[in-house]
């Protein structure tokens, strides 16, 4: 079981990465809302420093909310999802599977490029390393409630900008300690209790997301 | 026991009936909480020492909030029955609570606006209870927008039963998240509203508009369940039957 869980992770990445549209997108889109923001706010170096952290979160958040939507639209269109629900796997493993391999392709881009939008707004190097360890804590939250909410909708044609009125405030806690632990950052405060919290958030959304994921896709497939 | 509910609460037929019953004992029961707690609300308890008549908008406030945060749980305890038992009628008094729990919500807010201008010197705070009750309208319009468009009504229901449950296991980590950022940020907030020493002579008004709002809401829901009730079950006898004596 642990092997064909293996597998179907690995040829999720492996679709994923051949199809370059898919994952380059919200990467480009990511990069380019971060430099949006200078523009309006003008080159102020201690402007730009302070509002840093919230810059780079709320644009990592829209750019995973901009991909998490298409995370079962293939599948549910081509019959995968089917083959998923009838698989003789537990359903909540095999979401996960696809969960893990998403974040994978489509947020560890993005924490990978972090750095250098950091360094766009002078970012020093403390902040920099803080900002991609809470990216990397923060992020899998980000794509397991997303994945509830993209499972609700996937049965419905023309959901638009549902998705995002669905999930974003549920975003917010990720938030609220993401940009926390670089505020903490650049004053030198500790960041223990930021991680933690954010830990926690991991685990609860581990523990919950992937049952109520595949509970709302059995949902999707009755219709 | 389980027999019992099913005769008067559970099936949509006997649930249409019983609430026929209750509606004018809960229409009283507002009426009777309403008047109490408007009347000494306005004019017999005595003006605060500081904040003088304008304390006043609390008997619209504090119930519309506690209103608001009880008819998400309702939802919740709703939805984890629509989807293990499969209930219909769960499903119809979630449904149906959403905007009524939207428009409470859009009420405290307002109220609390009103009430922070003359006080705080400004409409909006970014303080965390002002905050996590605008999130939880925003929960709210999550909800009825996913609603709006499933057009199928099962899935409709156990849709919505999921977002409710999410919403509602984030509900108190979001409000805990809001608080820790808002001290992180501006240290001390304005927490007088909490006032846990509050004058008998305001107190009981404020409990009794509390009442009455909860008892007003319930008066909506069966109106709204019943209306839910016909249009779902329009083409079955008993339906017919009973609107051809309404009419």
């Amino acid at each position: 079981m642990l092997k064909s869980l293996l597998t179907i992770t690995h040829q999720e990445i492996v679709m994923t990465l051949r199809q370059a549209y898919s994952w380059i997108t919200p990467l480009l889109f990511f990069v380019i809302v971060v430099c949006l923001f200078p523009l309006a706010l003008g080159p102020d170096e201690n402007t730009l420093n302070k509002v840093a952290p919230g810059i780079i979160w709320v644009g990592a958040l829209l750019a995973i909310v901009m991909s998490i939507g298409n995370i079962f639209r293939s599948d549910a269109e081509e019959g995968h999802l089917d083959l998923l629900l009838l698989s003789a796997h537990p359903l909540t493993l095999l979401v996960l599977c696809k969960l893990i391999s998403h974040w994978i392709t489509h947020c560890l881009p993005l924490i990978v490029i972090s750095p250098l939008l950091g360094i766009l707004l002078h970012l020093n190097i403390h902040e920099e390393s803080v900002l991609v360890i809470s990216l990397l804590l923060g992020t899998p939250v980000f794509v397991l409630l997303g994945a509830i909410g993209s499972a609700l909708v996937v049965g419905i044609r023309s959901h638009g900008l549902l998705l995002p009125i669905l999930i974003m405030p549920l975003y917010i806690p990720v938030l609220i300690f993401g940009t926390g632990s670089m505020i903490a950052a650049s004053a030198n405060l500790p960041l223990a209790s930021d991680f933690a919290m954010m830990g926690a958030l991991v685990l609860i959304s581990l523990a919950f997301a992937p049952l109520l994921t595949s509970a709302a896709l059995r949902i999707g497939a009755n219709q | 026991m389980l027999h019992w509910f099913n005769q008067h609460f559970i099936s949509l037929k006997a649930f249409y009936a019983t609430s026929s019953a209750l509606l004018p004992w809960l229409i009283t029961a507002f009426s009777l909480c309403f008047a109490y707690g408007l009347i000494a609300g306005l004019f017999f308890a005595p003006a605060d020492y500081q904040q003088g008549d304008g304390f006043r908008i609390i008997y619209v406030h504090v119930p519309s909030a506690f209103t608001a945060m009880a008819i998400y749980a309702v939802m919740a305890v709703s939805g984890i029955l629509t989807l293990v038992f499969r209930m219909k009628i769960a499903a119809i008094c979630m449904s149906v609570s959403a905007s009524i729990g939207a428009w409470f919500t859009f009420l405290a807010l307002v109220t609390g606006a009103i009430w922070g201008k003359p006080m705080w010197g400004t409409w909006w705070i970014w303080d965390a209870r002002l905050t996590s009750v605008l999130i939880l309208l925003f929960l709210y319009f999550g909800f009825i927008a996913l609603q709006s468009v499933i057009p199928d009504q099962q899935s409709r229901d156990r849709a919505g039963a999921i977002m409710a449950i999410v919403g509602v296991i984030n509900l108190p980590i979001i409000h805990y998240s809001v608080i820790w950022w808002n001290t992180l940020h501006q240290g001390p907030t304005l927490s007088k509203l909490a006032a846990p020493s509050i004058a008998p002579d305001m107190l009981h008004p404020l409990l009794a508009m509390i009442a009455a709002f909860l008892f007003f809401y319930a008066v909506i829901l069966l109106l709204r369940m019943r209306n839910q009730i016909v249009l779902r079950e329009i083409k079955t006898q008993w339906v017919k039957e009973v609107m051809s004596h309404a009419s």
